[in-house]
C-alpha cells in the first residue's frame, strides 16, 4: 500500500513536470517578449534590456525552466543591486500586468472558484443521481422518457445561454435574487448561497444531464445482476434491494467521473465565472490569457493539473474503499 | 402434508418479438424430506419454473397455483411472498461468484437475511452466519465470514451460497444448477452436503439441472421438462429403468456409459438427440418434441401434431408421460 502510494505520488510529480514543461515551451515560442510585457508599452529599449537581464530571460530555455521549477519549491531572488526582489516559497513569479505575485493572485481568487465548484458539484450530483435513479426504476415509462429527453436538452444548451436565461428570468423579470456577486461563506452564509445559486445551476445543469444518463444505465445494468436477484431471494424489502445492493455498485462509475470533473473545476470555470463576473480563478485565467500574462497562466495551468491528478488519486483510493475487489493485498 | 403443491403453473413474457410462453401449465408436488429433480435443456422452462415459485419473476405473467404449506402464492400480496422468501423457502443459484454481492463480506450477506427475517441484532446474526458457514463445512468459519466472495474458491463459494440459503432454516430449498460451475469432485461434495442437510433437517428440495448424473445421485422424484411443459414424471428408479417418453430415452441414450464399451466396442459412440430445442416464440404445433422424435419419424401420427399431448398416467406407480404415440401410450 505504501509502495503503491509512493509510486502514484511520483507519477503525479512526473505528470506535473511534463505539463509544466509543455506550457513553458509554448510561452517561449510565442512572439510576445516577456520583458516588454513586464516593463510596459512605452518602455525605453535600455530599460527593456535591463528587465530582460533581471528576469533571467537571456539564459538558455532549459536553465530558465529549471529556475522556474526550483523557484516553486525554494523561492527565488531576481535582479541585482537596487532592483533585487525576493520571491518566497511557493514562487510562481509575478504578473506582467499588475506586478503582484502569481501565488497571491490565485490564492485570493481560489475561495470563489472552490465555492462555485463544490456547490455546483452538489447540485449536479443530487440532480443527476436523482433523475438517473428515478428513470432507471421506471425504465421505459413516460416518466423515464420525459426525463431522458430533458437531459438531452440540458446537455445541449450552452452554458452562456443558460446563464442569460436564468439571469433574465430570476434576476431581471422576477427580481427574486440580486445580480450575483461573490460573498464569502464565512461572512454571510445565506448571501453566499443566494449569490452563487444561479452560477451553480448554470454550471451544474449540463453535467447533471450527463450524470443522470450515466446513473440510469448504470443502475439498470446493476439491477439485472444475479446478486440483486439473490438479494430479492433472501426476502429483503425492495428498498434495501435497490438502495443497498443495487445502488452501491452503480455509483462506482459516478464516483470516478465526479473525481475528474470536480478536479478540473476547482481551478476555475472560465465561462461561468466570466458570465457572472465572479472573481474566481477561471476569470483570472481568461483575463490573463487575453493579455498573455504568462506567469499567471502558467500558475493556473499547474494548479488545475495538480487538482486533476490528485483528485484522480483520491478516486482510485476511494475505489478500493467502495469495491473490495480493487483492494491491494 | 405436502410442502409445495404446484398446479397448472404458466409463465409468459411479452417481448419485442412477441409473447414467449416459457412455462405452459406444469404440475408437481414437493414433500418434506424428498428431492424433486427437474431436468431439461436450456430453454425447457426449468429455471423459469423455479423463479416463478419464488415469486422472483419481474415483468412476467404468472398464472396457476403455487401452494406453499397452505399459503397460495400466486396473486398473493408481494409482502406475503417476500416474508416467505429466504425464510421458509430459499434458493441456491448456479454461479455463486455472480450471485453473491462483490461488495459485502460473506458473513454480512448471510447475517443480512437473518436480520431481515428475525429482526436479530447484528451480533446474533453474525454468530448465526458463522455457525451456518461451519455447518456447510467451511473451515475457520469465524475468520472466513469476514472475507469477500472473490477470496473464496469456487467450491467454498457454493458452500457459502448454501449457507446463505440455510441461514433462516427454510423448509424448502430450490437449487438451480448448484453444481454446474464446479469441477466433478467438488460437485460430489456439494451434492452430498445437500443430501445430508435434507436428511438431517427434513428439507424439501427442488434440484434443477440439465445433468442426469446429478438427478441419478440425488433425486427421489423426477420431472422432465421440454419446451416449457412437463413431458415425463416418475420416481427416479422408474425413470432411469423404464423411461416412457422418447425425449427422456434420448437424454438417457446420450449419456456416456462406462459399461457399454465392451460388447459393442467403439461403435457405442454417444447418441445425440438430433435437432435443437424448440423456439419458445413459435413452438411446433402439437407435441413440442415431434420434430426431433424418433417415434414420429418412424411412424408419424396425426395426434402428435394436432394438440399438445397431456401428461397421463402410464404405470400404476404414478409414472406419467406426455406421449400419444401408441408405442408409449399403450397400456403397460
Amino acid at each position: 500500500m505504501i509502495g503503491y502510494l509512493v509510486r502514484r505520488l511520483l507519477g503525479i510529480a512526473g505528470t506535473l513536470l511534463v505539463i509544466c514543461a509543455i506550457t513553458f515551451v509554448i510561452f517561449y515560442l510565442l512572439p510576445t517578449d516577456p520583458a516588454v510585457m513586464f516593463c510596459g508599452k512605452d518602455c525605453p529599449p535600455d530599460r527593456v534590456a535591463q528587465v530582460r537581464q533581471q528576469m533571467g530571460l537571456n539564459a538558455p530555455l532549459v536553465v530558465q525552466f529549471a529556475r522556474y521549477v526550483l523557484a516553486i519549491f525554494a523561492g527565488r531572488t531576481m535582479g541585482t543591486g537596487q532592483y533585487v526582489v525576493h520571491c518566497g516559497f511557493p514562487c510562481f513569479g509575478y504578473s506582467f500586468q499588475s506586478g503582484a505575485p502569481v501565488w497571491d493572485l490565485i490564492m485570493n481568487r481560489l475561495p470563489t472558484s472552490v465555492s462555485l465548484a463544490i456547490g455546483a458539484a452538489v447540485v449536479w450530483v443530487l440532480l443527476g443521481l436523482g433523475v438517473g435513479v428515478v428513470s432507471a426504476l421506471r425504465k421505459n415509462s413516460w416518466v423515464d422518457r420525459t426525463l431522458m429527453v430533458a437531459t438531452i436538452g440540458a446537455a445541449a444548451v450552452p452554458v452562456y445561454f443558460t446563464a442569460m436565461i436564468l439571469l433574465y428570468v430570476v434576476v431581471v423579470l422576477l427580481g427574486w435574487l440580486p445580480f450575483p456577486s461573490y460573498v464569502a461563506f464565512t461572512s454571510d452564509p445565506v448571501g453566499w448561497v443566494q449569490n452563487l445559486i444561479l452560477p451553480w445551476i448554470t454550471l451544474a445543469l449540463a453535467t447533471a444531464a450527463m450524470y443522470a444518463r450515466m446513473t440510469r444505465s448504470s443502475v439498470i445494468e446493476t439491477l439485472a445482476e444475479p446478486f440483486v436477484r439473490t438479494a430479492r431471494a433472501k426476502g429483503l424489502c425492495e428498498r434495501k434491494v435497490v438502495g443497498k445492493h443495487g445502488l452501491r455498485p452503480a455509483l462506482t462509475a459516478v464516483a470516478t467521473m465526479l473525481g475528474m470533473d470536480l478536479g478540473s473545476l476547482l481551478a476555475g470555470a472560465m465561462i461561468t465565472e466570466s458570465l457572472f463576473s465572479l472573481p474566481g480563478v477561471g476569470k483570472l485565467f481568461a483575463d490573463s490569457l487575453h493579455k498573455a500574462d504568462q506567469p499567471v497562466v502558467m500558475g493556473i495551468t499547474l494548479l488545475a493539473s495538480f487538482f486533476i491528478v490528485t483528485s484522480n488519486l483520491v478516486v482510485d483510493l476511494l475505489y478500493a474503499w467502495i469495491d473490495p475487489r480493487a483492494r491491494l493485498s | 402434508m405436502t410442502l409445495l403443491q404446484v398446479r397448472d403453473l404458466a409463465v409468459e413474457f411479452s417481448t419485442a418479438e412477441g409473447l414467449v410462453r416459457a412455462v405452459k401449465g406444469v404440475d408437481f408436488d414437493v414433500e418434506r424430506g424428498r428431492t424433486l429433480g427437474i431436468v431439461g435443456e436450456s430453454g425447457s422452462g426449468k429455471s423459469v419454473t423455479s423463479l416463478a415459485v419464488m415469486g422472483l419473476h419481474r415483468g412476467a405473467e404468472v398464472t396457476g397455483s403455487v401452494d406453499f404449506d397452505g399459503t397460495e402464492l400466486i396473486g398473493a400480496p408481494d409482502e406475503t411472498v417476500r416474508r416467505l422468501r429466504g425464510r421458509r423457502m430459499a434458493m441456491i443459484f448456479q454461479d455463486a461468484l455472480t450471485a453473491l454481492h462483490p461488495y459485502f463480506t460473506i458473513g454480512d450477506q448471510i447475517a443480512e437475511a437473518h436480520r431481515e427475517h428475525f429482526g436479530s441484532s447484528r451480533r446474533t446474526a453474525w454468530a448465526r452466519a458463522v455457525e451456518v458457514l461451519g455447518d456447510v463445512g467451511i473451515p475457520e468459519p469465524a475468520r472466513r465470514a469476514g472475507e469477500y466472495p472473490h477470496q473464496f474458491s469456487g467450491g467454498m463459494r457454493q458452500r457459502a451460497m448454501i449457507a446463505l440459503a440455510l441461514s433462516c432454516e427454510p423448509e424448502l430449498i430450490i437449487a438451480d444448477e448448484p453444481t454446474t460451475a464446479l469441477d466433478v469432485t467438488v460437485q460430489a461434495q456439494v451434492l452430498d452436503l445437500l443430501m445430508k442437510l435434507k436428511e438431517e433437517r427434513g428439507l424439501g428440495i427442488i434440484m434443477i439441472t440439465h445433468d442426469l448424473g446429478v438427478i441419478a445421485r440425488v433425486a427421489d422424484d423426477v420431472l422432465v421438462m421440454y419446451g416449457g411443459s412437463a413431458v415425463e414424471q416418475a420416481d427416479a428408479d422408474a425413470l432411469f429403468t423404464a423411461p416412457r417418453h422418447p425425449y427422456t430415452r434420448g437424454l438417457l441414450d446420450s449419456l456416456p456409459r462406462l459399461d457399454a464399451g465392451g460388447a459393442q466396442g467403439e461403435e457405442a459412440a454417444l447418441r445425440a438427440i438430433p435437432g435443437s430445442p424448440p423456439s419458445l416464440l413459435s413452438p411446433p404445433a402439437g407435441c413440442a418434441f415431434h420434430p426431433r422424435c424418433p417415434l414420429y419419424a418412424a411412424a408419424p401420427q396425426a395426434a402428435c401434431t394436432d394438440a399438445r399431448p397431456p401428461l397421463v398416467q402410464v404405470a400404476p406407480s404414478g409414472h406419467r408421460s406426455a406421449c400419444v404415440h401408441p408405442e408409449v401410450a399403450s397400456p403397460c
